[in-house]
């Protein structure tokens, strides 16, 4: 009696420790998040804290220079390419690779998850070169195409995850009762992918959107969003920056949030696996 | 014919799934296919079904040969042994899908869904999602999806194998009964054969990728065709003796009557466990042993003794028990068992 | 007359076909924008039929030390993730609902905002006059500003806040994976809970915390942001090397023998990882 009173007393004392730990690492997390609010909201005219008063001044200096706006429209439309591109091609691959018998898929399969291992320096370098001979180097459909090979491995990724634990009796089903096989894909396939089809479109959009160092060789003179602020980082560390961060914040939330409402948990599956 | 199965041959790599199969079913007619796990029971309804091709032999359905078609174009309904439901859609969507694929017009769709939902009584739930429904309800709802556009053929893949032993029971009825209203040619699979002595017209009974024999229940338990037949099917007990001149030597029960038809040599003889009794009734049996009570399972109605005969080998009796009857022999008792010749059937070597 | 058989095989031949042509597409551009490129500019490391370039990197102090600088980050960034992400990991397995939603938002949300918002944010906190030096001075903690920016200890923060998720997740799911029942049987079988851990969820967690461990070390070796942002020129790693390299002296043979030793680097730790947990998984089976 008293061993398991005293091995529970001990239970608890370890739990609690874990959880102190782990509210800390949290809160390690979330700390630099948290303290670009205050800034961006301050009235100083330079970096200051915590901020002497405040105002939106920031905000507005980041809605009224256009060259930040212009940024934040080419990231915008970049991403959105990279996120048609990458589900686009993305979606039937995983078909193929889960589905197919070939010998050596396996390999293939494993070599899709290519663009991630490899650096993404010598991925930006080596296609500096070839953009700069195409002269793809400042359109801003180039930097789309380069997002895509990235993003191509996290939508296979997910989809082929999801596509595996789907039950082809299901398919099976649908062709006996008198469907297609597009309509099977359409109709019953699909459908049950949604969660991990919406997550994968919302990483490939955030990951390109995020994207610096592709960026930073590809994009030359017409920047897109993180090559702004990694330039306006280096020159001038002014406050706007903090308002840009605070939006990029505030957008990765609300997305994170819908994409928890439909998505049910694959965005973890990526990084799990 | 509604459904003829001919020399089908299926391999995998170098095992043989399915060893040339023969298989007639008539219109209207309820068959089950039984036999235990990896016997190529569930290979043969894939075929039917048009999810597998054989290797060699022909399916026809109807009387059209089907065995290159695609499913969609086989008109067959199936109950999947987890219903494969579609549970992004509502229940009346789902009954609803066969009816779209074959571009009926939305009125006719509405209604035939009505029926349907009526058929299985669950007018009630086409709004629901499958996973909102009890597995009873869900079996049913494939039921009625694979019914509902009218097919040549319903294929059943055990589909009460999830379910627990009441409702099982009370569906086995439900799905008899709805077969019978629609006159539906169906074949019925399963491993358990209590559910196909219940449910069944005509049983095929297949082991090894091979149909062992076809025929009406009774026929089956009665007068099976071969060893695995009678082993398979009920509690038996497979005596090995040598026939000679009309009567067989049988350790322990001496010289049992045989058909004058059967040739000398060794034999094998299938004796129910109910066909041998005890008691004083044994006296005017022809046939007895003396045997000693290994064990006694009670079972209600009846009891369930294992007896170790004079001269050798172990059998089986199956006794009734009435509530004013003695208790049944225990452990360790010395007791007489005999059977009447005409409880003895001879199973065909092959 | 061909037999169904025939038929079965020219059927499966169209299905694999068809699924073929799905990938088609996709390869094409994995073909043209990743491995054609990137192995145009690793065939450039020997261009002229000369290991020079790798003779150099090899053999110039500079470059050696820069090699050894990015290893020796990478495996602490590594080793300091592995030590937090535990705990963190161990700890959302046993979280209740609430408990795992915050957790994991807490988790996610720093994960998928931008890497350059996180490196700013940094800089704010650990510059001489940032928020922190300024705060443990005005609580008169200190004296002088702790040096916390341009200098290995800004960097290894940056780079184990960006890459943290990156073993959080996997050991998560690992642990996710053992049957609860196993520690339970152990305790009841009489292991205080310290042994149970140490005897039964650690060693099956395993194969979580090597692929944790290969992400997070990869990853950080070929890192190039935080490091050029955070390091304030007085940390270097092969990254920024290769870009250098490109960008200044416009020396592509050179950057490319970097990047080969960068890769084949990256691909052996990969490999080993992958061995050594394989082995550990073996020993404790």
């Amino acid at each position: 009696m008293r061993r398991s009173k005293q091995r529970s007393q001990q239970r608890s004392t370890g739990k609690l420790l874990l959880g102190i730990f782990a509210a800390a690492v949290f809160a390690f997390l979330l700390l630099p998040l948290l303290v670009v609010f205050p800034i961006s909201f301050s009235s100083a005219s330079y970096l200051q804290f915590p901020p002497p008063g405040y105002s939106l001044q920031w905000y507005q200096r980041y809605l009224d220079d256009p060259s930040w706006i212009e940024a934040t429209i080419r990231s915008v439309q970049a991403a959105t390419l990279c996120t048609v591109l990458a589900m686009g091609l993305g979606v039937p691959l995983s078909f193929f690779l889960v589905r197919s018998r070939l010998p050596g898929i396996r390999l293939l399969d494993r070599l899709t998850a290519a663009p991630i291992i490899v650096p993404t320096i010598i991925i930006s370098i080596a296609l500096y070169g070839v953009f700069s001979r195409l002269q793809l180097i400042g359109e801003w459909y180039g930097v789309a195409i380069a997002h895509t090979v990235l993003a191509l491995p996290f939508v296979v990724i997910l989809v082929s995850a999801s596509l595996r634990s789907f039950d082809e009796a299901q398919e099976q089903a649908a062709a006996g009762l008198g469907a297609s096989w597009p309509w099977i894909i359409w109709r019953v396939t699909l459908p049950q992918l949604r969660p991990s089809l919406v997550s994968a479109a919302f990483l490939s959009f955030i990951s390109s959107f995020d994207e610096l160092v592709l960026a930073m060789f590809l994009s030359g003179t017409s920047m897109t969003l993180p090559k702004k602020m990694f330039d306006n980082i280096l020159m001038e560390i002014d406050p706007t920056i903090a308002a840009v961060s605070v939006l990029q914040i505030l957008l990765v939330s609300v997305a994170l949030g819908l994409t928890t409402l439909f998505g049910r948990g694959a965005l973890t599956t990526t990084i799990t696996r | 014919m509604q459904l003829s199965v001919q020399g089908i041959v299926r391999r995998f790599g170098p095992v043989a799934a399915l060893g040339g199969v023969d298989l007639d079913v008539a219109e209207g007619e309820f068959l089950t296919i039984l036999g235990p796990s990896g016997s190529g029971k569930t290979t043969l309804l894939k075929t039917i079904a048009g999810f597998e091709i054989p290797d060699e032999g022909t399916v026809l359905v109807g009387g059209e040969d089907v065995t290159l078609a695609p499913p969609r174009r086989r008109d067959v309904g199936m109950v999947f042994q987890n219903y494969a439901l579609f549970p992004h859609m509502t229940v009346a969507q789902n009954i609803a899908f066969p009816l779209e694929m074959r571009r009926r017009p939305r009125e006719e769709i509405t209604r035939r869904v009505e029926e349907a939902l009526r058929l299985v009584e669950l007018q009630a739930f086409g709004q629901r999602l499958p996973r909102q429904l009890s597995g009873g309800q869900q079996q049913r709802v494939a039921l009625a999806r694979a019914v509902v556009f009218g097919p040549r053929l319903l294929l059943l893949d055990e589909p009460f194998g999830a379910l627990d032993r009441k409702l099982r029971e009370s569906l086995q009825l439900e799905v008899r009964r709805l077969q019978r209203n629609l006159r539906l040619t169906t074949i019925f699979i399963t491993h358990d054969q209590e559910e196909a002595l219940i449910m069944s017209d005509r049983i095929a009974v297949m082991d090894k990728g091979r149909i062992e024999q076809v025929g009406f229940p009774g026929d089956l338990y009665a007068r099976p065709a071969t060893r695995f037949v009678a082993d398979f099917l009920g509690e038996s007990n497979l005596l090995e003796g040598t026939a000679k001149g009309g009567g067989a030597e049988l350790p322990g029960f001496g010289r049992v009557p045989l058909p004058s038809t059967q040739p000398d040599g060794p034999v094998t003889l299938l004796l129910r466990p109910e066909a041998l009794r005890l008691g004083e009734e044994v006296e005017a049996l022809p046939c007895r042993a003396r045997g000693t009570v290994i064990d006694t399972v009670f079972l209600g109605l009846s009891a369930k003794l294992r007896l170790r005969l004079e001269g050798g080998p172990v059998v089986l009796a199956r006794i009734p028990l009435r509530p004013s009857a003695p208790p049944p022999p225990a452990e360790g008792d010395s007791v007489t068992v005999g059977f009447s010749a005409e409880d003895v059937h001879v199973v065909p070597r092959t | 007359m061909s037999s169904p058989g025939h038929n079965r095989e020219v059927i499966a031949r169209r299905r694999e076909r068809g699924l073929l042509l799905l990938a088609v597409p996709a390869l094409l551009l994995l073909g043209a924008i990743f491995a054609w490129p990137v192995l145009r500019l690793l065939s450039m490391s020997v261009e002229g039929g000369t290991l020079a370039h790798f003779e150099k990197a090899a053999l110039d102090g500079l470059y050696v030390s820069v090699l050894l600088d990015s290893m020796k980050i990478a495996l602490m960034v590594m080793g300091i993730c592995l030590v937090l992400a535990y705990p963190v990991a161990l700890w959302l397995s046993r979280a209740g609902r609430v408990g795992l939603a915050l957790g994991m938002f807490a988790l996610l949300l720093p994960f998928w905002t931008s890497v350059l918002v996180r490196t700013y944010a940094w800089l704010v906190l650990l510059g001489r006059n940032g928020v922190i030096n300024r705060t443990l001075r005005d609580w008169g903690w200190i004296e002088a500003p702790l040096p916390l920016l341009h200098n290995t200890a800004g960097v290894l923060i940056g780079m184990v806040h960006v890459l943290l998720p990156y073993m959080v997740l996997p050991i998560y799911a690992s642990l996710l994976r053992i049957d609860p029942d196993l520690p339970r049987a152990a305790e009841g079988l009489g292991a205080p809970a310290w042994r149970s851990f140490l005897r039964i969820t650690l060693p099956l967690s395993l194969p979580g915390v090597s692929a944790g461990c290969a992400l997070v070390f990869v990853l950080s070796l070929g890192f190039f942001i935080t490091p050029a942002l955070l390091g304030g020129g007085h940390v270097v790693m092969v990254s920024m090397l290769i870009e250098q390299q490109v960008r200044e002296f416009l020396d592509w043979p050179f950057a490319a023998a970097l990047s080969t030793l960068l890769l084949l680097a990256t691909l052996a730790i990969y490999a080993l990882i992958g061995r050594l947990t394989r082995g550990a998984r073996l020993a404790t089976q």
